[in-house]
């Protein structure tokens, strides 16, 4: 059995889970589809094994949550914490996600093709995300690590209190929060932006969606690292 | 005193609001421009349970004997949802504390007696470490708004979540971590560059409200196949509420931290400014249990300044299931001792106690990373100074003690079952606790604030 069909109106969200969890990878299944899940929460949370998750429909909170190994595709919008603290693999949301896109992620790839809402990549430990659109308001706030590449906007205090992470910018950024500055683009910044494009699968060449030159390159000042009375709570 | 100073004005007058700890703060904030970061919980006097005392058995209940007959003291909790509920032998846990505020060694420590004794440790603020898990025989793994090092694998070998949303010391405010603390290998766990002062966030990253919380529990529960049970720390504030507000998230257990809980690291005017005595806390909490007839369905954890048998009997009595320790648990290892056990030799600490501008007895220093008995540190040097096996021992002994006198005073109230003490087996010695823990005046049947009587 390479295939498994689980539809959320007939099935409780429980046993696809289990399934993902116990079954799947002892029956050595690769791919699973689920359909009707009409916004349902925590689907394909925890996978363990390199399964290939279709999710055709709308999902609810934190689809694709703390997944390991594991590839799930949204074909559809995703709620709050889409693939939160994801650790290795991949979830790609072909709509649009909402708040808390990829929070607090240790590892693996986020693509969402549209649209993230506000807080996307909060407390990113590593990984990368992609976002084909413009993010919301407090995006990267407190990322300590790992790459974001939004080929739209940002909006206000974006990568506020950043530590180690980095972030690539294609449109406008509405502002930048505390400790958040403007680069200069390195030869190494342009491959990342086109070595992301690329695994995202947005285009970028040929027709000439995404040019990795016109990225801005935004990281930490690094001034928050250690506590100064000096600064006057001036954030 | 001669009859010429009787008749001199008072030349040194102590001012009560300006006196000399006052001048001290003032002239401290003058100098840096920077609060007072420190280690502990809250040092003023609050209304405590020593203002309470149990009325023993006599002629209207007759005791128990109290060598012979049986008292137990197993304690069950995570039995609303959870597949398989944590069972420990006595109601009193090892409360949550970061491998980064605690050296390693420490964190094995705590293990290691845990398990002799057949209760549970606490991860941290700072992930799981394998000494921690190796030598904890049941493990409660954290779950904060860092999320430092938070990891799916580490759910799954965890044998329960506590999902934080806050801590007796400072409700409302993250974690702190100063920069002398974080070491290569704390600094790895965490993903954050060595040596910087971490200020951690006082959100969690992917939810706000009860409502989200209510989800997020479900994903921990779907991750987990509905197996572990989980909990949800509250710091004491408007307790009532923020017990309800548990519940209708869906936590097995919650759990009540004090403002008398410790702390590595947190400004002084949160320590003592911010929350309610564990006193009242705890009144409030069960109240709202009661409130929504999940006592006993919903198992209540209580924190904050628990450091005696006394002290866990009477939080039983008030209705929590269980207690959480915390600074007790590193006093009993050696926290403020004036030497430390090395090489089979005692040696003196009070020079590393006074580097610090401090003595042993007074010393709320863990911040700086400089634990003269080495408790608090991450220094490869101050580590060795507590051995896992030296700490165990002492901190076994210290959980065996309380575990004793619990046994002692349920007895002497008459019970089989340590967990059957009640609220009427006390009373208060004071105003402020007769209100607070609501139970009556000593000699009277008065409780401030409630009609009728």
């Amino acid at each position: 059995m390479e295939r498994m069909n689980f539809d959320l109106a007939q099935v409780p969200l429980r046993e696809l889970n289990a399934f993902l969890h116990r079954d799947a990878p002892a029956q050595g299944v690769q791919k699973v589809v689920v359909t009707n899940p009409d916004g349902a929460h925590n689907i394909a949370v925890g996978l363990d094994c390199p399964i290939d998750v279709e999710v055709h429909g709308h999902a609810g909170y934190y689809a694709g949550g703390m997944n390991k190994t594991g590839t799930v595709t949204i074909f559809g919008s995703a709620g709050t914490g889409v693939a939160e603290n994801m650790m290795s693999g991949r979830v790609q949301v072909k709509g649009f996600a909402s708040n808390g896109a990829g929070a607090s992620m240790h590892g693996g790839l986020l693509v969402i093709d549209g649209d993230a809402g506000l807080r996307c990549g909060i407390s990113l430990k590593g990984g990368d995300i992609v976002v084909g659109g413009s993010v919301g308001s407090f995006s990267a706030f407190m990322a300590q690590a790992g790459r974001m590449v939004i080929c739209g906007d940002a909006g206000d205090a974006l990568g506020d209190s950043l530590y180690e992470a980095v972030l690539y910018v294609k449109g406008s950024i509405k502002s930048l929060g505390a400790d958040a500055r403007i680069e200069p683009m390195s030869e190494a910044d342009y491959a990342a932006v086109k070595e992301l494009l690329d695994a995202a699968g947005l285009q970028h060449d040929a027709g000439l969606k995404h040019d990795p030159r016109d990225f801005k390159r935004v990281a930490s000042a690094r001034s928050l690292y250690h506590w100064n009375a000096d600064a006057d709570q001036e954030y | 005193m001669s009859s010429n100073e009787h008749s001199k004005p008072v030349a040194k007058e102590e001012s009560f609001g300006y006196d000399s700890k006052t001048i001290a703060y003032i002239r401290n904030a003058a100098a840096h421009g920077l609060y007072e970061i420190r280690g502990m919980g809250a040092k003023r006097a609050l209304p405590n349970f020593d203002d309470l005392v149990f009325l023993g058995a006599s002629l209207s209940r007759y005791p128990l004997e109290g060598y012979r007959e049986k008292c137990s003291t197993k304690t069950v909790l995570g039995t609303r949802f959870a597949k398989k509920p944590v069972e420990l032998d006595i109601p009193i846990t090892i409360a949550g504390m970061s491998f980064g505020s605690l050296s390693a060694n420490v964190k094995e420590a705590l293990g290691r007696a845990a398990s002799e004794v057949g209760t549970s440790t606490t991860t941290g603020d700072g992930g799981m470490t394998q000494e921690e898990r190796q030598s904890s025989k049941t493990l409660v793994y954290q779950c904060l708004p860092s999320r430092y090092g938070f990891n799916p694998d580490d759910v799954r070998r965890a044998d329960a979540i506590e999902v934080v949303i806050g801590q007796g010391a400072k409700p409302g405010g993250g974690g702190m971590l100063l920069g002398q603390k974080v070491s290569p290998r704390v600094a790895q766990m965490r993903t954050l560059p060595a040596g910087i002062d971490q200020r951690s966030a006082c959100r969690h990253p992917d939810w706000t409200g009860p409502d989200d919380l209510a989800i997020k529990i479900q994903e921990l529960r779907e991750l987990t196949d509905w197996e572990k049970p989980i909990y949800v720390k509250v710091g004491a504030t408007r307790t009532f509420n923020d017990v309800k507000l548990a519940v209708h998230s869906g936590a097995d257990v919650v759990v009540v931290d004090g403002m008398q809980g410790g702390t590595a690291a947190t400004q002084t005017c949160f320590i003592e400014h911010v929350g309610i005595p564990t006193l009242a806390a705890l009144r409030q909490a069960v109240d709202a249990l009661e409130d929504l007839d999940m006592k006993d369905k919903v198992q209540l954890i209580v924190s904050g300044g628990i450091r005696s048998g006394p002290d866990v009997a009477k939080a039983l009595a008030m209705g929590a299931d269980a207690v959480s320790i915390g600074q007790g648990v590193l006093i009993a290892l050696g926290c403020n001792h004036d030497s430390y056990f090395q090489n089979g030799a005692h040696h003196d600490a009070t020079a590393g106690y006074a580097a610090l501008g401090t003595a042993p007895g007074y010393c709320h220093h863990c911040h700086t990373g400089k634990c003269p008995v080495g408790i608090t540190t991450q220094d490869a040097v101050l580590e060795q100074r507590l051995t896992p096996e030296v700490g165990a021992r002492h901190l076994k002994n210290y959980l065996k003690t309380l575990n004793m006198e619990l046994t002692t005073i349920a007895r002497a109230c008459g019970k089989q079952n340590v967990h059957h003490l009640e609220r009427e087996d006390l009373v208060a010695l004071t105003l402020e606790a007769a209100a607070m823990a609501r139970v009556p005046l000593a000699g009277t049947n008065w409780i401030p604030g409630v009609a009728g009587m």
